[in-house]
């Protein structure tokens, strides 16, 4: 496994050099490294996530109202610089933690805990005025895309006269080899892969600082997948901050720097990508080593049991049913957050 | 006694051939798996050799005779997406009960919990949806199962458990089973032989 990890992490850099274009010269490059072998231990952290939690009141029989937690603990760190990879099962809380950075959460949504961003709180007021600046998104399906506009004109390019725009357009289109005339195309005259490449052109081409992905590579080829993963890579290599979301963690850690690793609403872990390693014994949480064993690569270990419910959580620790390693504490208390081994993790029992 | 697509092919409309003369077989109790990159015809064949698409030329034969027709299909095909393979306005109770009275034995076996049975297809995770739909598909009158992608948009640990189950039912009943995907490690885990689309149609 390690060698075809290696190899997978091989193919995006010589992806990114390939795609390696104007305005991005080596010069700069090299300049941005110096500067980082000058501060090599700050972190700078663009975004972060402490002890969210979202309900939602529900209207089940007539009037009868229920309240489902889908998210009950999540806490995430994305540092300038970085791709953190989020992954975990659907119904795990990935999208809805892109939705409620994005502020576009339903209006019956309650959430507590912070989400700061730039070292302030993001509140719904700053938010409306970062989002599509300074935060974007790249959306999981092409189908983002209006159908009915010409594709340039969906870029969010700001000039002081439409010449300016129009060169700003061109510019991104060109970094990522989309060719003279797209600008004119309607999304459906465009290939998968290049539609791909229009939404990452669309989240980039203001100052953005910090890029969500929402499961970015769904229904491409491999090598389209390679290439769309570069360039998440490469824009956390300019400086910055991409929250990469994604079931597929063989995918994610060939490009990321951390793993934050969900689990029926909570975040169990927190992993460096280098932890997923051999039998998986760097890892900190059993769920996470589950999840790395369980790879067609790795063994195709099963476990058995199902991800609880929102509106069925167990009272300690979320995996305790399926834990082979859980004792009586286990089933009764919640594990709080604690640090490990340059890591997190919310278990008992980890050491 | 195998299914067997004999030299199929397929357009759609007056397109390109998507498949030109296609051939593949599937013994009871054998595990093939079909790779491909997008776009090379691999869903199109599932849907050929599943009878849901008929070819323009050439023919699907089970125990040497054509595909049968207006009766239960031996050959169940499931798909990538299984949210839209069911009926949104259905409880999954009564979209078992479409296909055949499943037995609880077959719930287990899949890991399928009773609450899920009265839900809405919107309450249920992706994983959870498509064990209903393993469930619906492995009717005792199923012979053949053809998975499309069926385990793409899901983790690896549920991955792991819908193919566990699948692989028990082949090994134990005779099941036997196309798996089409683009992930060459996992049909190396669960398939007898792995083969290119390219390798069985004769052009495109």
């Amino acid at each position: 496994m390690d060698g075809e990890k290696e190899s997978l992490m091989e193919r995006v850099v010589m992806v990114e050099e390939d795609v390696m274009l104007p305005g991005m010269n080596a010069a700069s490059e090299e300049a941005a490294r110096s500067e980082e072998d000058l501060f090599p231990d700050v972190r700078e952290t663009l975004l972060e996530v402490k002890d969210l939690a979202i309900s939602f009141v529900q209207y089940s029989k007539g009037l009868r109202q229920r309240t489902v937690s889908p998210i009950v603990d999540l806490n995430l760190i994305v540092d300038v610089g970085e791709v953190v990879a989020v992954v975990g099962e659907s119904g795990s809380g990935k999208s809805l933690l892109a939705h409620s950075i994005l502020g576009i959460l339903p209006s019956n949504a309650r959430v507590t805990g912070e989400i700061n961003y730039d070292g302030r709180a993001l509140t719904p007021e700053r938010v409306k005025e970062l989002r599509g600046r300074e935060i974007t998104f790249v959306p999981q399906s092409v189908q983002f895309l209006n159908p009915l506009m010409r594709v340039g004109a969906q870029i969010p390019a700001k000039g002081k006269d439409k010449r300016e725009r129009k060169k700003k357009v061109r510019s991104v289109f060109e970094r990522y080899r989309l060719p003279a005339g797209t600008e004119k195309k309607f999304p459906y005259q465009l290939s998968g892969g290049m539609a791909r490449r229009v939404l990452v052109a669309s989240a980039t081409v203001g100052g953005a600082r910090l890029i969500v992905a929402d499961e970015p590579t769904p229904g491409l080829d491999e090598a389209a997948i390679r290439e769309a993963l570069g360039h998440l890579r490469e824009l956390a290599d300019e400086g910055r901050a991409v929250m990469l979301i994604s079931h597929d963690l063989e995918q994610a850690l060939g490009i990321s720097d951390r793993v934050a690793v969900f689990y029926a609403g909570t975040t169990l872990e927190e992993a460096r990508a280098d932890d997923f390693n051999g039998d998986g014994c760097d890892l900190r949480h059993p769920y996470t080593r589950a999840l790395w064993k369980a790879l067609p690569s790795n063994g195709f270990l099963a476990i058995p049991g199902n991800q609880p419910t929102p509106d069925n959580l167990p009272p300690g620790c979320l995996f305790s049913p399926r834990c082979q390693m859980a004792t009586e504490e286990c089933f009764s208390v919640k594990p709080h957050k604690r640090d490990l081994r340059g890591g997190w993790v919310r278990c008992h029992h980890a050491a | 006694m195998p299914l067997e697509a004999r030299e199929v092919s397929f357009r759609y409309g007056r397109g390109e051939w998507v498949l030109r003369r296609a051939s593949l077989s599937v013994c009871a109790g054998e595990v093939v798996g079909l790779r491909g990159e997008s776009g090379s015809g691999k869903t199109t064949f599932a849907r050929v050799i599943a009878g849901y698409l008929r070819p323009q030329e050439g023919e699907v034969y089970l125990d040497g005779a054509p595909l049968p027709r207006h009766c239960y299909n031996p050959v169940q095909l499931m798909h990538q997406h299984p949210e839209k393979a069911v009926n949104p306005r259905w409880r999954m109770r009564d979209t078992l009960a479409e296909a055949w009275d499943v037995d609880d034995a077959t719930l287990d076996a899949l890991g399928v919990d009773a609450s899920w049975l009265g839900r809405w297809p919107n309450e249920l995770s992706g994983g959870e949806l498509q064990r209903i739909c393993l469930a619906r598909a492995l009717s005792p009158r199923t012979r053949y199962l053809i998975a499309d992608e069926i385990t793409t948009m899901l983790d690896a640990v549920t991955q792991a458990q819908i193919w566990k189950a699948i692989l028990v039912r082949v090994r134990e009943s005779g099941l036997g089973v196309l798996a089409v995907s683009h992930d060459r490690s996992l049909l190396e885990r669960v398939a007898d032989r792995v083969v290119d689309v390219e390798e069985i149609a004769a052009a495109r």
